[in-house]
């Protein structure tokens, strides 16, 4: 158990800028792989956690090099050998699960031939082993009929049993070492749940050793014997992993799990101040001393170093630890947030709303109507209250982000109103909205990199709807956009910069605030957080709860994450294939009796917690399409009672709490169920 | 998929209906017609009635385009003014030369430009990237008529290796072509491999760089293999679509290169049918020309779609 595999000395990896100096993004990493153990990599982006995992398969991307250091794989260099020996380690000792299998796998390669290759490589099989074999492999990583599977291509197949494509071919050559970068990262809930298990699974039955990259503490607490943090190229603490998440004895790891939202927890998480430092900007001191609260003028001068504390089998990077062992315990709090003040009256109401994908046929075009009998969302009644933050909730393919699109106006409804303060109808179409709406109703995306003009800087980004609804211009204007980035915290310095100027979470808030520019009564959130680190995303979260205090928004906020649902919104809405499952205020959603749908999704979050297991209920198969009738969820539906399901549409039950369930159990039985 | 490529084919014959008509209405609304354009000075009297008559152009429009165009279809373009002989006499020769010229063009250019693409790409910002790269885009950016003009110089004046010019009949054999074509044909695969050079090369830079190859490199493929297997077929597949432009380009649009080597082919009797005014050769042109660039388009999108297993999936699956 204690014999060795892989061992990272000292290793230092950098790039040289374009002024000529040489900057690491990877600094002195030392640690030691053990055979059978599971490490756990965690880091924010940029943290060099990948490029660490991929030196120690002798891989460094191109435009970086190695300064120092070495990676020893059974005391042998990997960073000096010729890429005909690493040819012969890669997959055949090391392999590697990639981050996104859907597109690590080659496209015009059938998924049988690509681990035929792994095969064909690494062991002496004849051809017909091969073929058993390959099957065999599908069949361990739970791929259904694995006979038909191995004859298609990988777009083919969901993202799930893509990922599952990419364990099988890592495990092809029986390696000693597997490395994960990230593997569950861009599946939805249920299905990385599910991988997460399939990996725990082959790690007991391999006896192989595992190194777990990834950002999310979530999961990296499911699977790891022992958690490296890294943050800004080094290690910062290292150690059990149960130590570790339970007792983190150094402050970044402390604000770390602050931040992450907590579905046992009501209320929001405490953000860190601040971002990462960027590769090459720290001279001297500790990387995080300006984000950290214990810090000292010691740590500004002096840089601490990777100290070792025999009775806690830890590894820890700062002066002042000791001041968290004595104060620890207090993980579990959270910022209350102020219940809201919501008002009677409602400020949109989406009545029997159902939207098409379907292409219209080219006499519904004349007509200028759409016959799809099974649209892709269907029946929506939601009617929002002003004031309060409503979440809808559903993995990909459930009509969140579509219905959002809908309520601004991006894609036409094909049935039923969209009404807009005191019941008065909205256009679904766009051109046809008067300027008065189109200013109430904003929207935020995802991903602020695509939705930030990149030539534009973030004065122009701000000034565009200050021009556009009130007509604003010269010294009124300025003072508009530094009151708007005052309101996001952010100073009035930015104005000339470009958003690739910007980290995430600043150019996050620059979009929040050009929501916020046009005064909106309603703001529309799709996914506003998923992009960032967690850290980030506190910070984000309160500072759009803090907005809506103040000026009284209402918020739809679209998420696939239940626990950053939990911590902003009034109320959930959970959906499934486009339809409504349940409906109600967010502390009974999260509380029995609940959907089965809720159910499952509920118990496949993952916590930072090694104690606490996600309950696997369903199986994570993809559906294309609702059904045709009956109710939506009876494809995967652990509670399924009978033929009911599949033919009539189940009816809504309001619990005693106040949330309704669309179910055809009776809701008392649901409540004893699922005790 | 079927229904597809026939849903292709019925855009192709709208397609080449339209241009029938417009080069049909073009040639309509021009001052004048056939006979006065061709007459000339001499367009009065009994010679000009005697051309109309002969044309038929003393019926009506609609009833003379569908005459001709049925005509057309059956693959008769009629007579042409100035040989006073059928079109498709005209055309046959001319059509073969071009062939001739493009055919082996494409034969040297084609796997030439994909080579070296790969090279380029492979050595990216190396010595053999930055020679040919640099000689790529030098040979890119002088125009046809200069290269032309100057391999004539070189090799033809200075050096006297191979005749100037191509002083052979239109119905010239194949033997006879092949030994004059070859100054033209080193002139047009300039412009051809290098642009189709660099497209691969950029092509192959950007597979190179994706998930799936830097995957393919941890899984322990040796390099060779991982090119030929996971690069390739991913990165041609885009350049198809270009290939099929440059073959259609070869066909009908070398006009400058045919004019200056006087080459007898379809581009050089665009030319010589305009400035002879030879309306009816000048439509069957347009039509030629457009049938054979809504063709390779066609045969181009169909092969895409059968070598790409996303889109010929998607279309299995509806």
């Amino acid at each position: 158990m204690n014999e060795i595999i892989e061992s990272v000395k000292n290793l230092s990896i950098g790039f040289n800028s374009q002024k000529g100096k040489q900057i690491s993004i990877l600094k002195n990493v030392s640690t030691n792989i053990k055979k059978g153990e599971t490490v756990g990599i965690v880091g924010e982006s940029g943290s060099g956690k990948s490029t660490l995992a991929l030196a120690m398969m002798g891989y460094i991307k191109q435009g970086l090099f190695p300064l120092k250091g070495e990676c020893l794989f059974k005391s042998e260099d990997l960073l000096k050998m010729s890429s005909r020996q690493l040819e012969k380690i890669r997959g055949r000792k090391i392999a590697m699960i990639p981050q996104n299998a859907g597109q690590a796998l080659t496209p015009n390669l059938k998924i049988g031939y690509q681990i035929d290759e792994a095969l064909r490589l690494h062991t002496d099989l004849k051809k017909t082993e091969r073929d058993k074999k390959i099957s065999e492999l599908l069949n361990k990583v739970r791929l259904p009929s694995p006979e038909t599977m191995a004859f298609r291509y990988p777009h083919e197949l969901s993202g799930g049993q893509q990922q599952r494509v990419a364990v099988a071919m890592a495990l092809a050559g029986k390696p000693d070492l597997l490395l994960l970068d990230e593997p569950t990262t861009g599946l939805d809930v249920t299905t990385q749940a599910h991988v997460l298990e399939l990996l725990r699974f082959i790690a007991k039955d391999t006896g192989t050793s595992m190194i777990y990259v990834s950002h999310d503490l979530g999961a990296i607490a499911q699977v790891s014997d022992r958690i490296v943090v890294m943050y800004a190229g080094e290690i910062v603490l290292e150690g059990p992993a149960r130590k570790i998440l339970k007792e983190p004895i150094h402050p970044y790891t402390y604000g770390l799990l602050k931040s992450i939202p907590k579905l046992s927890l009501a209320g929001l998480p405490d953000s860190m101040p601040g971002s990462q430092p960027q590769p090459g900007s720290i001279n001297e001191g500790c990387s995080f001393y300006d984000r950290c609260n214990l810090a000292t003028d010691n740590c500004k001068k002096n840089s601490p170093d990777l100290e070792h504390i025999k009775e806690l089998d830890t590894n820890v990077r700062c002066f002042n630890y000791k001041e968290l062992i004595n104060q620890n315990n207090n993980l579990q709090t959270s910022i209350t947030k102020k219940s809201n003040n919501s008002e009677a009256n409602e400020v949109l109401k989406l009545k029997d709303v159902s939207i098409s994908y379907a292409k219209q046929k080219f006499f519904d075009q004349l007509l200028n109507k759409i016959s799809d009998q099974n649209p892709t969302v269907k029946d929506i009644n939601i009617d929002i209250k002003k004031g309060e933050t409503i979440a809808l909730v559903g993995e990909s393919g459930s009509g969140k982000s579509t219905i959002l699109k809908s309520i601004a106006g991006l894609l036409k409804t094909k049935d039923g109103q969209i009404k807009f303060e005191n019941d008065r109808i909205l256009s679904s179409d766009l051109k046809m909205r008067n300027p008065n709406d189109l200013r109430a109703i904003q929207l935020i995306f995802q991903n602020p990199d695509e939705s930030l003009n990149p030539n534009h800087t973030v004065e122009q980004i701000l000034s565009q709807p200050l021009k556009l609804y009130f007509n604003l211009s010269g010294e009124e204007l300025k003072k508009n956009i530094i009151d708007l980035l005052k309101k996001v915290r952010l100073g009035e310095f930015y104005m000339s910069r470009y958003p690739r100027q910007l980290s995430g979470g600043e150019k996050q808030r620059v979009a929040v605030a050009r929501a916020f520019a046009a005064k909106p009564d309603i703001i529309l959130c799709d996914e506003v957080t998923s992009a960032l680190d967690v850290s980030v995303q506190a910070a984000v979260l309160n500072l759009l709860q803090q907005l809506k205090e103040d000026l009284g928004t209402t918020y739809v906020f679209v998420s696939h994450d239940l626990a950053v649902v939990r911590a902003i919104s009034d109320r959930v809405a959970v959906l499934y294939q486009g339809r409504l499952c349940e409906i109600g205020p967010s502390q009974n959603v999260y509380k029995f009796p609940s959907h089965p749908y809720t159910e499952v999704l509920l118990g496949a979050v993952l916590e930072p917690d090694p104690d606490i297991k996600p309950k696997l209920v369903a199986e994570d198969i993809v559906e294309e399409k609702p059904p045709e009738k009956g109710c939506s969820f009876q494809g995967r539906c652990p509670r399924k009672i009978g033929d009911i399901c599949n033919s009539e549409v189940p009816p809504w039950q309001i619990g005693e709490n106040g949330n309704a369930i669309r179910c055809h159990i009776n809701i008392e039985e649901l409540a004893s169920l699922q005790q | 998929m079927l229904l597809l490529i026939l849903k292709r084919i019925g855009l192709g014959l709208i397609t080449l209906f339209i241009v029938s008509l417009i080069t049909f209405v073009g040639v309509e609304v021009l001052p004048g017609d056939a006979c006065t354009t061709y007459l000339e000075r001499e367009a009065y009297g009994a010679a000009l009635d005697a051309c109309i008559k002969r044309l038929g152009l003393d019926v009506p429009a609609y009833e003379r385009y569908l005459d001709w165009a049925s005509n057309v279809v059956r693959g008769d373009f009629g007579y042409s003014l100035s040989g006073e002989m059928p079109i498709n006499e005209v055309l046959g020769p001319r059509v073969k030369n071009s062939l001739v010229l493009a055919s082996v063009s494409i034969l040297i250019g084609i796997p030439l430009a994909i080579v070296l693409g790969i090279i380029t790409a492979l050595w990216r910002d190396k010595l053999p990237d930055i020679m040919i790269s640099t000689i790529t885009i030098f040979s890119m950016t002088i125009p046809e008529f200069i290269s032309a003009t100057l391999l004539i110089l070189i090799v033809a004046i200075w050096l006297g290796w191979l005749p100037g010019i191509v002083i052979i009949p239109s119905d010239a054999t194949f033997y006879e072509l092949l030994s004059n074509i070859i100054l033209p044909v080193v002139a047009i695969s300039m412009i051809m491999t290098a642009h189709m050079a660099r497209m691969v090369r950029s092509s192959v830079i950007q597979v190179m760089a994706s998930d799936y190859v830097q995957m393919a490199i941890l899984k322990g493929v040796p390099y060779w293999k991982m090119v030929f297997r996971h690069v390739l077929p991913n990165a041609l597949l885009p350049a198809i679509n270009v290939v099929a432009l440059t073959i259609a380009w070869l066909l009908g649009g070398v006009v400058v290169t045919e004019v200056v080597f006087n080459y007898p082919g379809l581009g050089r009797l665009v030319i010589e049918s305009i400035s002879n005014r030879d309306l009816p050769v000048v439509q069957a042109l347009a039509i030629i020309l457009a049938s054979i660039y809504v063709g390779i388009n066609l045969i181009a999108d169909l092969m895409t779609l059968m070598l790409n297993p996303r889109l010929k999936s998607l279309q299995i699956r509806k």
